[in-house]
């Protein structure tokens, strides 16, 4: 058996390039956020936000090479010690951190650069996720072992969201599509959706129009989905019991909303229902956003002929809110192209990962499509108002090189294990 | 194991792609409501206002110039304490109006600029820009009001005004503003797209805190302003001010046109006032005085109004007998033996009657007119003759609009057969019913443009020209539109008009136009009186002529309400303006001085009786020291740049940068 094999034949160049079109696209954009028109920079200066990420662009290839010729039994093998080395370091990162914006979750590197753990922690809860659902005789649909993977799960978001970086601590809920590929029960993952709705349904409307709604829903139910014979007592308190559980969900939802979120964080979820409410504070972000994106129109105002994602009407241009220079300089057309592109990724990453001869690389696979999936879903909905604002980068393209590392590692792990998927660990 | 749900997740994912891709949809190419350019606060669209358009004498004289003026614009915000007192005493303003101003401007916007105080002259700018480093918030931006050098044709030039609400929002494509200046009457209405230019736009980036970030896109989207085209019009301004003068003290008008060209040389509508009243801060003081006047001065007399031709409308009978064939220059009729009284002078032939103006004789061609068909029955032929008659007198304008080149033109009055038809009942009238026409009464109704065209008309032995006032744009004699050089040919045939042509000349020099009066050495005028029944009152008086005789360079109307007989007044007036315009002098001083001091009452004004004021004479000074005239309401600064809805606080965006 050559182990050895010859990584250019292996790897999977479709994901690659789909990878390279993203990283080139998103540091275009990143220049055409920083650009300005009246004292035009040089587009390699590391001044600026677009000459760092070229750094961290040109960087990622070491790092490429160092994930692709280390043997790719390491990141198997490593996984826990990795998740271990992770967790002390994101509890270190709470005592050692300079705060940033509020939250204490930056590490300074010499005097220029700062590294983010939490981006870092996503690849190594991955990983060990990975390593205990293909262990032997693990199965999540067993209580124990679920709660095992649970607690992988959920442990380094609690203490990110020490760091106060609610925002990555978030994107671990990603994982919940890995645990329903490994045999969750879909109960779960539709729950979930379903109680999603429900939430923003009570955001929209009133939460006793709600509930009649439900009582509706549950009576259609009852009398129309229902055939004679399964309209059990059993079946009636069952439904009743949804009812009830579904209705004291939508008062929490309000009670939640009201008293437990933080003022700030409350507003957010207010102007995803009515960016006018405050137009100038917590909607500011999301209306001038949506103006960016809306002025770009069909075809765009063309590269660097943006107006509304320069000169700082939108904030976090190059990081968080990079999707709308997309929008509003390549327009209708760009955006979808680089939505096509991700969803292009995410179906090629799903596909080879069901090729896995191996478990751990197969569930790998699902990690690294879900955690991509997530951060899209959040990034691009906050961004076109679906969604609240929610700090978290769009992969490859947001400006920073903790974000670009750690999609770049997350990603290319995968191939690395893909590109030796004929050998079953 | 679970292979399945590779499909539900992947589903799930294109899912949540597509409800992306279709919500950008519907920002991006649905919802247009930040596609324009500027529309998104990142740009600010800055408006250049052109200067607009000189007009100009046929002879490059001036008639209307631009006077530049400062408009004080108030930003609240910035205003700090300070002295009101000082303050109003500087501007000459109340302390209410200060304060009223003050309340509409920040209820409108705080950070905004609303418009404070209109029209401060160069000098008033000068003796308080000083004092003005006391009042921060307080900015000028330079605009500019009409003047009128020439003092002249107030009517027929017109003024600008702010545009009305109606107007504004009736423009199919938006251009002009809340507040900008647009032609409201006469020329400036008329030609308001060549005088206004073109307005530049400017979009200029400002960043989040409303700093100016540099043009944008290199100025692609920006236009430079284009200063309004220059007007030249046909008026000949020394001959137009004579006229002026000629008229002091009388109410009526007056028009001379080229007959060749169908130019006005002349076109003066009274009592006169100065159009200087109608400029700027003059307006509102004026406006509502000269509206008020029972004389009413502002309207135009000329084009738009209404008069019975009288004796001048011999002519047309006369020329349309002699086509028809009713009448020889020779037939002869006796004076007398008609419904129509007339006044002592010898019976005669066509010339006779054109230089005594007969009555009874015109009554006589008409009648011959009315019946110059086989048809027998009167009742028949009364319909039968009068729309072939209407056909060949419609031919010189009456009842027709000219064409002038002025917003308004009324068309008259020429009775046609559907016309007594309706009043009389189908065959139910015959020429004894209409004869009053026969002499320029009864139904017909012309305007004083009409008349001059019809000494145009003769004086060209049957054509006219379209008469016009603008005969350059932009350049002397260069751009005018073709319908203004149209030629209208009439039915007369061109040897028909000597015959009355040789009366008319008769009738200035020893015929209706008495004493002499309308006799100019070394010039053949053609004239022919007239004398327009008015029912209030004394008759107007009313004189057409062109002059010379042979090749014609002049047609001329004059009227003059209730001068009683046309031969008194209106020849008089009209030949001096004939003798102004071909030797440039007048030599006649006496009739000149006689028309100067002969004042006339109209009896609208005699039945207003002290009510009626005299038209106010403005001291020439345009830079008068009064208060600036303070706007009705203040412009907003909204509508001079594109909106923006979303300001963050404390921060201004719409920082003037002049």
């Amino acid at each position: 058996m050559a182990r050895d094999i010859d990584i250019r034949e292996g790897i999977d160049w479709t994901t690659v390039w789909l990878y390279a079109a993203l990283v080139f696209f998103g540091w275009l954009n990143i220049y055409a956020a920083v650009y300005n028109p009246e004292s035009p920079i040089a587009i390699f200066s590391t001044s600026h936000n677009a000459g760092k990420q070229l750094l961290f662009i040109s960087s990622t290839f070491v790092l490429i090479l160092i994930i692709l010729f280390v043997d790719y039994k390491v990141y198997d093998s490593f996984a826990y010690i990795f998740y271990g080395f992770i967790i002390l370091l994101l509890l270190a990162t709470i005592f050692l951190a300079t705060e940033i914006k509020g939250s204490r979750s930056w590490i300074k590197l010499g005097s220029t650069f700062s590294l983010q753990p939490a981006e870092f922690s996503k690849i190594f809860t991955a990983l060990a996720l990975s390593r205990y659902l293909s262990t032997q005789g693990v199965n999540i649909t067993k209580v124990r072992d679920a709660i095992v993977a649970g607690l992988l799960v959920f442990v380094p978001p609690i203490i990110i969201i020490l760091q106060k970086e609610t925002g990555s601590a978030l994107t671990f809920a990603a994982f919940i599509a890995v645990f329903y590929r490994e045999g969750l029960p879909g109960i779960y993952p539709a729950l979930g959706i379903a109680l999603a709705i429900l939430f923003v349904l009570v955001l929209f409307f009133n939460k006793f129009y709600v509930v009649a709604g439900l009582a509706v829903a549950c009576g259609l139910f009852w009398y129309v989905f229902l055939k004679r014979y399964e309209r059990t007592r059993q079946n009636l308190i069952r439904l009743g019991g949804v009812f009830v559980i579904a209705s004291a969900f939508v008062f929490g939802v309000k009670f939640f909303t009201t008293n437990v979120l933080q003022p700030h964080q409350q507003k957010r979820i207010q102007v995803l229902v009515n960016p006018d409410s405050d137009p100038l504070g917590a909607g500011w972000n999301v209306t001038q956003s949506r103006v960016a994106i809306s002025s770009g129109g069909i075809i765009g105002k063309g590269y660097l002929q943006g107006t509304q994602t320069k000169f700082d009407f939108v904030p976090e241009q190059s990081t968080d809110f990079i999707f709308c220079t997309v929008g509003e300089e390549w327009g209708f057309i760009g955006s979808v192209i680089v939505i096509l592109i991700f969803a292009a990724l995410l179906n090629r990453i799903i596909n080879l990962a069901e090729k896995q001869r191996s478990k751990f690389s197969r569930i790998y696979g699902y990690c690294v499509a879900s955690i991509l999936f997530f951060h899209l879903l959040v990034n691009i909905g906050m961004t076109i108002g679906l969604m609240p604002v929610i700090g978290i980068p769009l992969p490859f393209l947001s400006y920073g090189g903790s974000s670009l590392w750690s999609f770049t590692i997350l990603l290319f792990i995968f191939l690395k294990l893909d590109a030796h998927r004929s050998y079953k660990v | 194991m679970f292979q399945d749900r590779k499909q539900i997740i992947l589903s799930f994912f294109f899912l949540v792609c597509t409800i992306y891709a279709l919500r950008l949809f519907y920002l991006q190419v649905i919802d247009d409501t930040y596609h324009t350019i500027g529309s998104t606060g990142a740009l600010k669209k800055e408006v250049q206002i052109p200067l607009r358009g000189q007009i100009y004498d046929r002879n490059g004289k001036l008639l209307v110039a631009n006077v530049d003026v400062y408009d004080m614009y108030v930003t609240p915000y910035k205003v700090k304490q300070m002295d009101t007192t000082t303050f109003c005493r500087l501007f000459n303003i109340t302390r209410s109006y200060f304060d009223s101003t003050m309340t509409i401007a920040k209820s409108y916007s705080r950070n905004r600029s609303t418009l404070f105080l209109r029209q401060l002259s160069k000098e008033d700018y000068a003796r308080v820009a000083d004092a003005m480093v006391s009042f921060p918030g307080f900015t000028f931006e330079l605009s500019f009001f009409r003047t009128y050098p020439a003092r002249t044709m107030a009517n027929a030039l017109g003024y600008i005004g702010e545009i009305s609400k109606k107007s504004y929002e009736a423009q199919e494509v938006e251009y002009y503003r809340s507040g900008d200046y647009i032609g409201i009457t006469g020329l400036e209405k008329q030609y308001e797209m060549e005088l206004r230019g073109r307005r530049g736009v400017k979009f200029t980036m400002m960043n989040v805190h409303g700093e100016n970030k540099g043009s944008y896109s290199d100025g692609e989207y920006d236009t430079l302003a284009v200063i309004g085209k220059n007007l030249f019009t046909t008026v000949d301004v020394e001959v137009q001010q004579l006229s002026d003068s000629l008229f002091q003290g009388k109410t009526g008008c007056v028009v001379a046109i080229e007959p060749r060209t169908g130019e006005i040389l002349a076109m003066g509508s009274y009592p006169y006032y100065d159009p200087n009243m109608l400029s700027g801060k003059q307006f509102s003081k004026y406006f509502k005085e000269l509206y008020r006047n029972p004389d009413k001065p502002l309207n135009d007399r000329v084009a738009t109004g209404f008069f019975r031709p009288g004796s001048t409308f011999k002519l047309v009978q006369s020329l349309v007998g002699l086509q028809l064939g009713s009448i020889t220059p020779e037939t002869f009729f006796v004076c007398g033996n008609a419904p129509v009284k007339c006044h002592g002078h010898p019976s005669g032939d066509l010339h006779n009657a054109v230089r005594f103006s007969c009555n009874p004789y015109f009554y006589q061609v008409f009648k011959k007119t009315m019946s110059a068909t086989p048809e027998s029955n009167p009742f028949k032929a009364a319909p039968i003759m009068l729309s072939k008659w209407h056909e060949m007198v419609e031919k010189f304008g009456y009842g027709l609009k000219l064409g002038i080149d002025l917003p308004s033109e009324s068309s008259g009055l020429l009775p046609n057969v559907k016309y007594y038809d309706k009043r009389y009942g189908s065959q139910q009238w015959k020429f004894s019913n209409i004869y009053s026409l026969s002499i320029g009464e009864g139904e017909i109704s012309v305007n004083m443009l009409k008349m001059a065209n019809l000494a145009a008309t003769i004086a060209n032995r049957g054509y006219w020209v379209t008469p016009h006032l603008v005969r350059g744009i932009g350049q002397n004699g260069k751009g005018v539109l073709p319908e203004h050089r149209q030629v209208h040919r009439t039915d007369i045939e061109t040897r028909h008009f000597e015959a009355i042509i040789g009366g008319m000349q008769d009738a200035v020099e020893h015929g209706t136009v008495g004493g002499g009066a309308g006799i100019v050495e070394g010039i053949a005028i053609c004239g022919k009186t007239g004398t327009s029944q008015n029912k209030k009152g004394k008759d107007n008086s009313i004189f057409i002529a062109f002059a010379p005789r042979y090749n014609p360079k002049i047609a001329i109307a004059v009227m003059v309400q209730n001068a009683g007989f046309g031969g008194s007044v209106a020849a008089p007036i009209a030949t001096l303006m004939i003798e102004k315009y071909l030797k440039r002098k007048i030599e006649r001083t006496a009739i000149k001085e006689r028309m100067l001091n002969l004042s006339i009452r109209t009896v609208e004004a005699m039945a207003a009786g002290s009510a009626a004021k005299p038209i106010p004479v403005l001291i020439p000074e345009s830079t008068s020291k009064t208060a600036p005239v303070v706007p009705s309401k203040p412009k907003k600064e909204a509508e001079k740049s594109i909106k923006t809805t979303f300001v963050k606080p404390k921060v201004e965006k719409f920082n003037k940068t002049k």
